[in-house]
């Protein structure tokens, strides 16, 4: 939080530069001074409310039981709970008498020279203390001292450490239970069978079935099984964000490019009409996915039918394009052949989202078939399945904004057109005409979104108000627009789509993924919707300001052959922009990679969410495995990505 | 016949690169602009095609007001335009048969062509323009594995694919040596002879302009100051086109 020492003192010459050649430079000197003694002192005040603000406090640092929690989870940190080992256990008893009977007691002596134990006095009224001692142990180890009650039950006394030797002493209360018959106590070691560079097989019985099963010793612990879970599902989210994200950022990133967009202006009336065709456009959209979508639905009740059926509509519109679109056309068609070429490139048009909601029925059913019979790799099919889910839901979604964009297209063609057509005098009139009704529709629109945002139900507000204020600016507009002017609509989407971008890019995902929680739950898919989104802003920004670097005279060049605006993207803007963009892309997954590991912080799925409950649970060992995870698996794409990306550029 | 009426280009910073520039030029001809470097000569060329839009004045071609030209149909005048660079502008990263082929872009199916797709005649038009210019053998290679000379011979190449009725050439041998240049004034001067294509070309020195031009449309400071054929530039015009400081070196 700390802000940088201050500002820079002020570059003071410039404004005296020509009086500072009559003086000398004492009284320079004595400005440059103060200057920095001003500058100093605002930094220390800078510096000082930093401090006070972000509530700096070395006392906390040097304080003995803070230091200590720091310590405890170092060294938690150190041990990651990696490996668990089998503990083996074993019993050494020794038997005493509570009260003394009257003629003493000698215990059994203990049978061979390993570790046992005495017990000191061998009687004691009940409650009493008697010494344990023990020796032949292992040295160094730790051990329970257990009181074996008449029930089998066994009750902690306290614990032992051994000496370098193996032997120890150790003073216990007995409990207060008197008994003719000799008690006992027991001291217990557990040694941890295996090392890390040992492994073994151990017997262990299940308590509670008491069945005797073989388990390794050491094995991969458990924390350790569920990080590697969730370091993939990591992985794959890093992955799914930064494909989904590139594959939309790509196109959009010309929209954010200056120099592709700044020479595109239109004449007012193509603008307008293009504008006002769009919105028709919009609607024709709506009703042919209405349309096509009841049509493929007919058929797709059965997959053979509708598999056929795609076959049929994909192969007429090979034809169709085929012979509506040929490779080369020297000269213009006569009307008639145009007339029917449009015709069959709008039932093309149908054939297409006809056969893409065919498509997406065929994977649904295919995608179910499958994931019932493939069983461990069912996912494949489930893929399928969600694949076809995913076209169906893009086609519905894209039908009415790309008809839009096609009718916009078709609608500036017209009015330029329109334009060159009509005598001079004509042309303001029908400018004002057509800039009124654009400007009162697309108020209008913006209304309707307005008030479906805030609730508004009022029509005067929603519909009359706006249609009237857009009518207005749109006739301002077209007296202020000469008549031989276009209007600059490139540079207009250009700030459009950088405001967009920059606007999400300043949203953390850490953020964006908590509305995505509410919107699809908790986990991986709203981690990797958030992620996406970002991505998609982030790279369209990068992208855009390759393309905006790059060698213009290749431009000039494919544009100079008469090539199309397209085209010229193509052939001139791509093949310069392909090293830069993957590039910005290897990057972005790099930082995808370390992004998806904390996106769990905030319920989006991965390592992160694993390690934030155990940072919660205090389980400092766990959540050094996931730490270890994160290190090893963003080290490792750090370095693969550096290599790929020097292969490429 | 190409006709330039009163052309005149003041860019938006206020520099005026063309002022009222009129001269006309014959089918077949081989014109050469020369001055001084800054006095507008880039501006011209590019001004015929519109890439760079005029300010004031009118450009007409076998009739045609190009000035007046909407988008379509100056992308259908722009492609019997060919145009060479001084720099070559040639994709870099693409292979040399692909810079040729773009020369076609403005004919072929502008929906297949994004796909990479050119039809056979196309390819093999390109093949034949690249053996005309004796880069045959390069056709897959990058373009930036070519020499200085050789990028030109591919521009030169991707102009004749468009079947040009006239071909802009800005400074083509500014960036070429001697020896290459010559081989590329000679590829244009059979262009210009053997097809009968108009050629305009810019131009720095002089023997190339007294070598290749039929005639010469001298430049300064967006003016036009001289018209006529290039053996009439003696020592006084010469130094009312380049200034009175400037020696004669070629």
């Amino acid at each position: 939080m700390a802000d940088q020492p201050g500002i820079l003192p002020p570059d003071n010459e410039a404004p005296e530069a020509p009086s500072a050649q009559e003086k000398v430079s004492k009284p320079r000197w004595g400005r440059r001074f103060w200057t920095i003694v001003i500058a100093i002192v605002i930094g220390i005040v800078v510096y000082a409310y930093a401090f006070d603000t972000t509530g700096v406090n070395l006392d906390e640092i040097q304080d003995p039981t803070r230091q200590a929690s720091l310590v405890r989870i170092l060294r938690a940190v150190a041990h990651p709970d990696l490996l668990t080992y089998q503990a083996v256990e074993s019993n050494f008893d020794a038997q005493f008498m509570s009260p003394c009977p009257p003629d003493g007691f000698t215990p059994e002596p203990t049978e061979g020279s390993g570790p046992a134990i005495t017990i000191t006095p061998t009687c004691v009224e009940p409650g009493g203390d008697v010494t344990i001692t023990g020796s032949g142990f292992d040295g160094n180890r730790r051990g329970d001292i257990l009181y074996i009650a008449s029930s089998g039950v066994e009750i902690r006394l306290g614990d032992f450490q051994t000496d370098q030797n193996g032997d120890f002493t150790e003073v216990v209360g007995t409990r207060e239970r008197a008994s003719d018959e000799p008690q006992t106590i027991r001291a217990v070691t557990a040694v941890t069978v295996g090392s890390i560079f040992r492994w073994q097989r151990v017997a262990t019985i299940d308590p509670g079935t008491g069945e005797e099963t073989m388990v390794m010793s050491p094995r991969i612990s458990d924390s350790a099984w569920d990080t590697w879970d969730k370091i993939i599902e990591t992985v794959f989210l890093a992955f799914i964000a930064t494909t989904i994200g590139t594959i939309v950022a790509v196109p959009l990133s010309f929209f954010a490019a200056r120099n592709l967009m700044k020479d595109i202006a239109l004449p007012l009336m193509a603008l307008t009409s293009g504008l006002l065709f769009g919105m028709i456009g919009i609607g024709a959209g709506l009703v042919m996915l209405r349309m096509t979508r009841s049509a493929a639905d007919a058929f797709s009740g059965s997959v053979w039918v509708a598999l056929a059926l795609l076959v049929i509509v994909v192969a007429a519109m090979w034809y169709g394009v085929r012979w509506a679109m040929p490779q080369a056309e020297e000269d213009e068609p006569p009307p008639r052949v145009r007339a029917a070429r449009l015709a069959v490139v709008v039932a093309t048009a149908f054939g297409f989202v006809i056969a893409l909601f065919l498509l997406a029925a065929v994977m649904k059913d295919v995608g179910g078939w499958l994931g019932v019979r493939l069983g461990p790799a069912s996912f494949l099919g489930l893929f399928i399945e969600s694949l076809g889910d995913i076209l169906r839901l893009l086609v519905s979604g894209g039908i009415a904004l790309v008809t839009g964009l096609v009718f916009m297209v078709i609608g500036s063609r017209l009015g330029t057109a329109l334009r060159r057509r009509l005598p001079d005098r004509a042309v303001q009139p029908v400018n004002t005409l057509f800039s009124v009704l654009a400007g009162a529709a697309a108020t209008v629109l913006l209304a309707q979104s307005i008030a479906w945002l805030y609730e508004i139900t009022d029509p005067a507000k929603t519909l009359w108000w706006p249609a009237l204020i857009g009518g207005l600016l749109g006739l301002g507009g077209s007296f202020l627009v000469r008549r031989n002017e276009s209007v600059g609509i490139g540079l207009s989407v250009y700030y459009f789509s950088r405001t967009v971008f920059n606007g999400i890019r300043a949203i953390e995902p850490l953020v964006m993924v908590i509305i995505f929680v509410v919107w699809v739950g908790l986990g991986a898919f709203a981690g990797s919707i958030a992620l996406a989104l970002h991505t998609t802003a982030a790279l369209a920004k990068l992208y855009s300001e390759q393309v905006e670097s790059i060698n213009t005279g290749p431009i000039e060049a494919i544009k100079a052959t008469g090539a199309t605006r397209m085209q010229t993207i193509i052939y001139a803007v791509a093949p310069q922009i392909v090293p830069p963009y993957i590039s910005f892309t290897m990057y972005r997954w790099d930082i995808n990679v370390r992004m998806s590991t904390i996106i769990g912080f905030a319920g989006g799925g991965g390592i992160g969410f694993l390690l934030q409950q155990n940072i919660n649970l205090l389980n400092y060992r766990a959540a050094a495995v996931q730490m270890l995870a994160i290190a090893i698996v963003v080290a490792s794409m750090d370095y693969v990505s550096s290599r790929l990306r020097e292969r490429v550029v | 016949m190409l006709k330039v009426e009163h052309l005149t280009k003041i860019y938006d910073d206020g520099t005026v690169a063309l002022d009222d520039v009129s001269f006309e030029v014959p089918d077949g001809q081989f014109l050469a602009i020369i001055g001084l470097s800054g006095s507008g000569k880039s501006t011209l060329l590019r001004c015929i095609n519109r890439l760079i839009e005029p300010t004031d004045g009118r450009i007409i071609w076998n009739d045609v007001d190009i000035t007046a030209a909407g988008q379509e149909d100056m992308r259908k005048i722009r492609r019997r335009i060919g145009m060479v660079f001084q720099h070559f502008n040639l994709v870099h990263r693409s292979k040399v048969i692909t810079n040729v082929m773009s020369g076609r872009l403005g004919y072929v199916n502008p929906a297949m062509s994004i796909v990479n797709r050119f039809p056979k005649s196309t390819i093999e038009k390109a093949h034949q323009q690249l053996e005309r210019v004796g880069l045959e053998e390069k056709a897959n290679n990058r373009a930036d594995e070519l020499s200085g000379g050789q990028q030109q011979r591919v521009g030169v190449a991707r102009a004749l694919m468009q079947d040009p009725e006239m071909i802009l050439a800005d400074e083509p041998v500014a960036s070429l040596d001697p020896v290459l240049a010559h081989g590329i004034m000679q590829h244009l001067e059979s262009i210009n002879h053997d097809d009968g294509v108009m050629v305009l070309c810019s131009l720095h020195f002089l023997d190339l302009v007294h070598r290749y031009a039929d005639k010469a449309v001298a430049l300064k400071d967006g003016k036009v100051v001289f018209e006529g054929p290039p053996k009439s530039i003696d020592d006084e015009r010469f130094k009312e086109i380049y200034g009175k400081e400037a020696e004669r070196i070629g």
